[in-house]
């Protein structure tokens, strides 16, 4: 629980520090960061590193309960530490959803046991998911949940999304908006455009995401509640969420490392790891996301981690699920395509990464600031690696199996404990996961 | 390179074809045509080959086409249907595929409901892959045969002005002809009402028409695409009535076309919904059975090419 890490680059963009100084933690907490402190404790050299606030993922399925053949929050978390994380929010579309109060005790029962990681359970919009009434949405807020979200499918009925904005803002959490008009979308398996013409393949046209967000960014204005958009994909949608952020409406975004790095082109190869919802899209919406991370627009990037069964992922590309996993990868690839290319510094991936969402979910974490939680993740920004199989995640289901990326992440603290660290030969807490 | 002069194992579709190999098939197919015409239809080119037509999907004409072509080539052939067969009880495709590999087989012709099936098991398998139809995506043997009645007819491919009318979003028959007719240079309209035409299609070097005899005013070859009557209840139009008065080819419009013009129709037709009998059974304007016939020795060539590689190492 105590810990002094020494001689980082400290990058904290909670409160625009970026010097060469020390960080203690004592007690789980950060107790100071200062240059050259002594303590009697263990000591984490980061000479030549960066040590920044630990990363909060705010979209990851962690699988369990149900599907504990893709996933479990044990391995999920050992992935999340792996890849720099500290905290994620596990989305309610499990088996049975996290739409009651004994679910989310159950999740957060089973993290403080074999998590790696801080998890914090979101909770269903509705009842099963079914987008029909409301779960008990306060008994999910008392039970541990940030947040609230039928992921994996939208809401659907208009009503029922405003009655959740209204009550929610009461509760003082954000509805997560999966943005999709499934009847536009029938059939559709990826990004419609060009390429889905060229493959004969059934289009999801921007239009289904940015008719959604269009409608529930006028309901969040109606409501005057928090509306965040879950891993949000096309240009229109950025316009939308930028326009009503200036008229003072309450909606935050997130993107996901794959929509930042890949495009509908590389579909082509018919690998079904490149299948995912919403669909990798084309050049114009990709450049035009990382225009919205550029200028302020985009709050978060989220991994969107979703591990499914290597058996469930060969087969044909239309029959196999949505979902990539990311949580190893996602700190590399944004490095790779948005600070090594010089779209922003590292500061602000760093703000997207862990101010960002501890800041719009109100979660503790995201700042090293004296008193807070001891979350941090130590980088390599010089570092090259190539991703490789075998994943910490259960699942292997990455599009960037083979990439070459830019920067590391070289371990990660969480209350103090150093849950990963890439220079040690065998990671430690590897043995704990269970399977 | 193979020995053959295809540079892949397999005919995955039009796409990955250079204008040569279109040329080298269609050349190798005008050989073969006259093995049908002979009293002994047969040659010994594949013997002691094996070919399994693995139709996933329900097909009568290509199906039977392939197997012809097979025999008149001297191959063993075995036909595996999904209907009554592993596929039923779940296996996967790709578990499927490798059971029948075990048993050895020179060639695999698949079809398949999903695009991007034939590759997937042309990743993994040693046969040749040949595509049979995978989804909406390539009918690759189909393009052949069209070109091959469209050169046999009009002599060439080259500045050739092909209109192909229809359900253009659905249709693989379309894909491979857009990808075929344009690398040899012909100039392709695709038509239809806006609903049946996918998205950004210019890009594939075609030119859009949303009228009948805009489409046809020009054209040298008519190309009718079947309308999926399976669909019905999820058309993308009001009725197969207005869509008959629409984009249905009569006498009355084809009387607007050039006088050479041919009709062609990849089959099967619904008479009455996209084209009108009197135009089908015209026998001066329609190729649709010498489609069927010419489909055989297409089909002959591309097995020859790619399992004739074999008896040439």
């Amino acid at each position: 629980m105590n810990l002094l890490i020494t001689n980082g680059r400290v990058l904290d963009p909670s409160q625009e520090l970026d010097a060469k100084l020390d960080v203690l933690i004592e007690d789980g907490r950060i107790a100071r960061v200062d240059k050259k402190i002594k303590a009697n404790v263990d000591v984490l050299d980061a000479d030549g590193l960066v040590v920044t606030p630990g990363f909060i993922d705010l979209h990851t399925h962690l699988r369990e309960p149900g599907q504990e053949h893709k996933e479990t929050i044990a391995t999920g978390t050992r992935a999340a530490v792996a890849g720099g994380y500290t905290a994620v929010c596990a989305m309610a579309n499990t088996l049975p959803p996290n739409d009651e109060r004994a679910v989310t005790e159950m999740v957060v029962a089973e993290a403080r046991r074999n998590g790696a990681c801080r998890v914090y359970p979101i909770g269903a919009v509705s009842k099963g998911l079914r987008g029909e009434e409301l779960a008990e949405l306060a008994d999910l807020r008392t039970a541990g949940c940030v947040g609230v979200s039928d992921d994996g499918k939208p809401v659907y009925n208009a009503q029922l999304m405003r009655r959740a904005l209204e009550y929610c803002s009461m509760l003082g959490i954000p509805v997560i908006a999966h943005e999709e008009d499934v009847q536009l979308n029938e059939g559709g398996v990826m990004h419609e455009g060009y390429y889905s013409t060229l493959l004969g393949m059934g289009g999801i046209p921007a239009a289904s995401e940015e008719t959604l967000v269009a409608r529930d960014v006028i309901l969040a204005r109606l409501t005057n509640a928090h509306l965040h958009i879950a891993h949000l994909s096309t240009a229109g949608a950025i316009e939308v969420v930028r326009s009503a952020r200036k008229s003072g409406v309450h909606v935050t975004c997130e993107v996901t490392p794959h929509h930042i790095a890949l495009t509908d082109d590389t579909v082509q190869s018919f690998s079904t790891n490149l299948k995912m919802n919403p669909p990798l899209r084309s050049k114009e919406h990709r450049d035009a996301i990382v225009d919205g991370i550029a200028d302020g627009t985009v709050d978060a990037i989220a991994t969107d981690h979703a591990p499914h069964h290597v058996d469930e992922k060969n087969v044909e590309f239309d029959l196999a699920p949505f979902g990539v996993i990311g949580l190893e990868t996602a700190f590399a690839v944004c490095y790779s395509q948005l600070v090594a290319k010089k779209v922003i510094g590292l500061d602000r991936l760093v703000d997207l990464l862990s101010c960002g969402p501890a800041r719009i979910f109100n979660l503790a974490g995201g700042t090293l600031r004296s008193g807070s939680l001891g979350d941090v993740t130590i980088i390599d920004p010089a570092a090259k690696s190539t991703v490789a199989t075998p994943f910490l995640s259960m699942a292997q289901n990455s599009p960037f199996i083979g990439q070459t990326l830019h920067g590391r992440v070289i371990a990660t603290v969480v209350g103090g404990v150093v849950k990963h660290d890439a220079r040690l030969t065998a990671p430690v807490a590897k043995k704990k996961a269970k399977r | 390179m193979r020995a053959s002069g295809l540079r892949s194992k397999d005919l995955l579709g039009i796409e990955p074809l250079s204008p040569d190999e279109i040329n080298l098939i269609l050349d190798t197919a005008e050989g073969f045509k006259e093995v049908s015409e002979r009293p002994v239809k047969k040659v010994p080119a594949l013997r002691g080959q094996l070919v399994i037509n693995l139709f996933m999907e329900a097909s009568t004409r290509t199906r039977v086409s392939f197997e012809i072509a097979e025999k008149r080539l001297s191959a063993d052939t075995l036909n595996f249907a999904a209907s009554g067969s592993s596929v039923e009880k779940g296996e996967t495709l790709i578990d499927t595929a490798e059971n029948l590999m075990a048993m050895r087989p020179d060639m695999i012709v698949i079809r398949h409901k999903y695009p991007g099936a034939p590759k997937m098991l042309a990743e993994r398998l040693p046969a040749s892959i040949i595509n049979a139809g995978d989804g909406a995506h390539e009918h690759p043997t189909q393009a052949l045969l069209d070109a091959f009645t469209i050169r046999e007819r009009l002599g060439r491919l080259k500045g050739v002005n092909v209109s192909i009318i229809g359900d253009i979003a659905h249709s693989r028959v379309v894909r491979s002809n857009i990808h075929l007719l344009t690398k040899m240079e012909a100039n392709v309209t695709v038509a239809g009402p806006p609903s049946l035409i996918p998205t950004e299609i210019e890009k594939m070097g075609v030119r859009v028409a949303h009228s009948l005899d805009k489409a046809i005013d020009g054209a040298d070859v008519i190309m009718m695409l079947r309308i999926q009557l399976e669909r019905q209840g999820k058309l993308s139009f009001p009725s197969l009535r207005e869509y008959y008065n629409t984009f249905g080819l009569t006498e009355g419009r084809l009387k607007r076309a050039k006088k050479s013009v041919i009709v062609m129709h990849p089959g099967p037709m619904n008479r009455g919904v996209e084209i009108a009998s009197d135009v089908a059974d015209n026998p001066e304007r329609s190729v649709i059975l010498e489609q069927v016939t010419n489909g055989v020795a297409v089909r002959m060539a591309v097995l020859y090419l790619l399992g004739g590689a074999h008896l040439s190492e």
